[in-house]
């Protein structure tokens, strides 16, 4: 299907960029690997497209005292090659692969990902397990919001109207591990698990990232068996609470 | 009211000024504005790869993207490279090895191909069929494309 009609804007600062989501209709457009198919379904029609594309200082990977500073323009592909990010990071550069193909890495983006909070998306459990902090920028100056709080539910963050996100802060160290399972590579998670240290997040078993807490593999099991995951077209409820549970043993053996 | 925004790009090395309705993508500007229609549309949201073409050297969907975005950008379509002659060795070894059946989804998969090549990497076949994940399209088991796109890179079918 084709798109609905609506304007086009590429603001050069980030005080044009906020003038122009305030305005009513208005959506913030990013590498568009998810916004464009949607518009292409008719599954959103907004008035203004705001393609922050062309915005400065969002596109840097700065490695800064024990943190990976990676601006909301990153693409995936530069995540998944970047030497910084896969020595300091590797979880990420991981996860990195995992997101759709390469045609799609080449253009979406770090930032995109994190603030689209898609239930099956790979960033938004990463950045839970490795406790990363957002930064917001809005007219009022920026915030800094924890990964844990970010991420409130379906589709649903903690940005407000008027804000951008624009960068997300890594701390470096520790041992990590990222397992996802799909059909075929590249499409969207059946189950995937971002474990770092202690910290085991799952995601596409909830609307959000689900941290599962426990010392122990049994009292960690415990636990994600409590957990009821929506089930999809081809996977009940069952079938991928036990590929969780697949993963969780898998993650618990390598770390 | 008139949304249109003048664009300019770069299209198989000739400049085109355009003013573009931004709800076009940019697989339909080229195969509707510019009549490149090598280009193909399948699934229009980024499931299929059949539109991809490369901007600025890297390959991207061309129904994920808004041709007003390619404002400044240099645009490669499967016209441009196959009349260089850059794809001369895929094509030759798609022909040889009949690495197509109903070759709709072949555009695409020569311009994802192509990008492996450039990377001069030998690589294995699993890495070929992780790589061409993006272009699975219906009618081939792709077997002959993996052997096609594997007599490429590693001189060996």
């Amino acid at each position: 299907m084709k798109a609905p009609s609506f304007a086009y804007a590429k603001p050069r600062s980030l005080q044009e960029a906020f003038e122009l989501i305030g305005r009513p209709g208005a959506k913030i457009l990013a590498g568009g690997q998810s916004l464009i198919p949607s518009l292409n379904m008719r599954l959103s029609a907004p008035e203004l497209l705001v393609d922050i594309t062309g915005l400065p200082g969002l596109s840097e990977i700065v490695v800064d005292k024990g943190t990976v500073r990676i601006g909301a323009l990153v693409t995936h592909a530069r995540i998944e090659r970047n030497a910084d990010v896969r020595k300091h990071v590797p979880m990420l550069a991981a996860a990195a692969k995992h997101v759709a193909h390469p045609a799609i890495r080449n253009r979406g983006t770090l930032g995109g990902s994190l603030a689209l909070a898609d239930p099956a998306a790979e960033y938004p459990a990463c950045a839970v397990a490795l406790q990363a902090t957002l930064v917001i920028s809005g007219v009022k100056g920026e915030r800094r919001v924890k990964a844990e709080g970010f991420f409130k539910g379906l589709f649903e963050t903690d940005l407000k109207d008027g804000e951008i996100l624009v960068a997300a802060e890594f701390p470096t160290g520790g041992k990590s591990v990222f397992l996802e399972l799909t059909r075929r590579h590249g499409d969207y998670a059946i189950v995937g698990l971002a474990a770092h240290q202690d910290r085991f997040v799952f995601f596409n078993i909830g609307s959000a990232p689900v941290l599962v807490k426990g010392s122990s593999l049994t009292e960690l099991k415990t636990s994600l068996a409590r957990i009821e995951p929506p089930a999809d077209l081809y996977h009940t409820s069952k079938t991928k609470l036990h590929l969780a549970g697949v993963l969780l043993e898998r993650a618990w053996t390598s770390l | 009211m008139d949304l249109a925004v003048e664009t300019t790009l770069t299209v198989n090395g000739t400049r085109v000024t355009r003013r573009i309705e931004p709800r076009q993508h940019l697989v339909d500007f080229l195969r509707d504005e510019l009549g490149l229609t090598g280009s193909h549309i399948g699934c229009e949201h980024g499931v299929c790869g059949a539109c991809t073409v490369r901007v600025n050297g890297e390959i991207v969907r061309g129904c994920l993207m808004l041709a007003v975005q390619a404002d400044g950008c240099k645009v490669e379509t499967i016209e441009g490279l196959s009349d260089s002659k850059e794809l001369a060795g895929l094509q030759k070894a798609f022909h040889e090895k009949n690495a197509l059946q109903c070759g709709f989804c072949t555009p695409g998969m020569l311009m994802a191909a192509q990008d492996l090549v450039l990377a001069k990497e030998k690589i294995s076949r699993e890495k070929i069929r992780e790589h061409i994940s993006g272009n699975y399209c219906r009618c081939t088991g792709y077997q002959a494309i993996v052997d096609a796109i594997e007599e490429v890179l590693n001189g060996q079918g």
